[in-house]
């Protein structure tokens, strides 16, 4: 079988792939979608801590991340919506101010 | 190198791929299809580590749910390639340098200074099935499920409120049909 530390180093990748998709793209919908990727990255690691010390609640609380991570999305990309109406554009360097 | 060693290996080089090809890809209709491939990888990791709820939870949430919701908002906003404009100065640089960085520190810290060495052994049959994990959900975990259905609740009329129109209809326009104002959208 395969060793903690992999899971480990995999997981730390994917996360770092993440915050560099959020420092370095400026479409808000990529960045939305590095954002779950460093959550994919953690859940990953919730697993594999539950299947290494044989305890059921990692997975119960993936279970929840998944849920607040699908609400989070839902009202994100209705705020999106809502800045591309006023702005025209998802380019998150064209939202610097507050005024609609 | 065991059988297992060498699948997670493969496994392991498609998520990893496939996370390089969302962030490099400049259409983001690629970056939501490279996604489905990062997520489906992972819920097949779920697969071995034995957690096969947890792993169609993720195809039938990320992969089912909110990628398509990615997809339906970037083609119906028709945004999926930005023109190209400059990024701050040297923020390009300083992005990779902090993740080097924090690589790096993730790397010692987890990998090699935490004294986790140990090997996962395969789990017992029975030790997270479906009917074990709504077990522990409807008993231990009554409260927290509960305010999930909340938060849900919260995101669905949310999200149709910041959808909204900026006109919503008065009582008025519903009985004078005939004097209704076409302003709305």
């Amino acid at each position: 079988m395969v060793p903690i530390s992999y899971y480990l180093g995999l997981s730390a990748i994917l996360f770092v792939t993440g915050i560099l998709g959020v420092l370095l793209r400026r479409n808000a919908l990529v960045i939305f979608m590095a954002l779950e990727l460093m959550f994919n990255a953690s859940n990953l690691l919730f697993v594999a801590f539950s299947a290494y010390y044989k305890i059921l609640t990692g997975q119960i609380f993936v279970f929840f991340v998944m849920a607040v991570a699908a609400a989070e999305v839902a009202v994100g990309l209705a705020l999106m919506v809502a800045i591309f109406r006023t702005k025209h554009s998802v380019d998150v360097d064209q939202v610097n101010v507050l005024k609609g | 190198m065991s059988s297992g060693v060498i699948i997670f290996g493969v496994l392991a080089l498609v998520a990893v791929a496939s996370a390089a090809g969302m962030l490099i890809s400049q259409n983001s209709v690629y970056s939501a299809l490279f996604l489905v491939v990062n997520f489906s990888v992972i819920a097949v990791l779920y697969l071995i580590l034995g957690a096969p709820f947890i792993a169609l939870a993720q195809i039938t949430v990320y992969a089912g749910a909110i990628v398509v919701l990615f997809l339906f908002v970037i083609m119906m906003l028709g945004t999926a390639r930005l023109p190209r404009s400059g990024p701050i100065r040297g923020q390009r640089l300083v992005a990779i340098l902090v993740g080097v960085v924090f690589l790096t520190e993730a790397a010692v810290f987890l990998v090699w200074r935490s004294g986790l060495t140990g090997v996962i052994s395969q789990p017992a049959v029975d030790f997270s099935t479906p009917a074990a994990i709504g077990n522990a959900l409807f008993t231990t975990y009554t409260l927290p499920f509960e305010a999930t259905s909340l938060i849900l609740l919260a995101a669905v009329v949310g999200a149709i409120i910041l959808t909204h129109p900026d006109q919503s209809v008065s009582r008025k326009d519903i009985l004078k049909p005939g004097q209704k104002k076409e302003n709305r959208g």
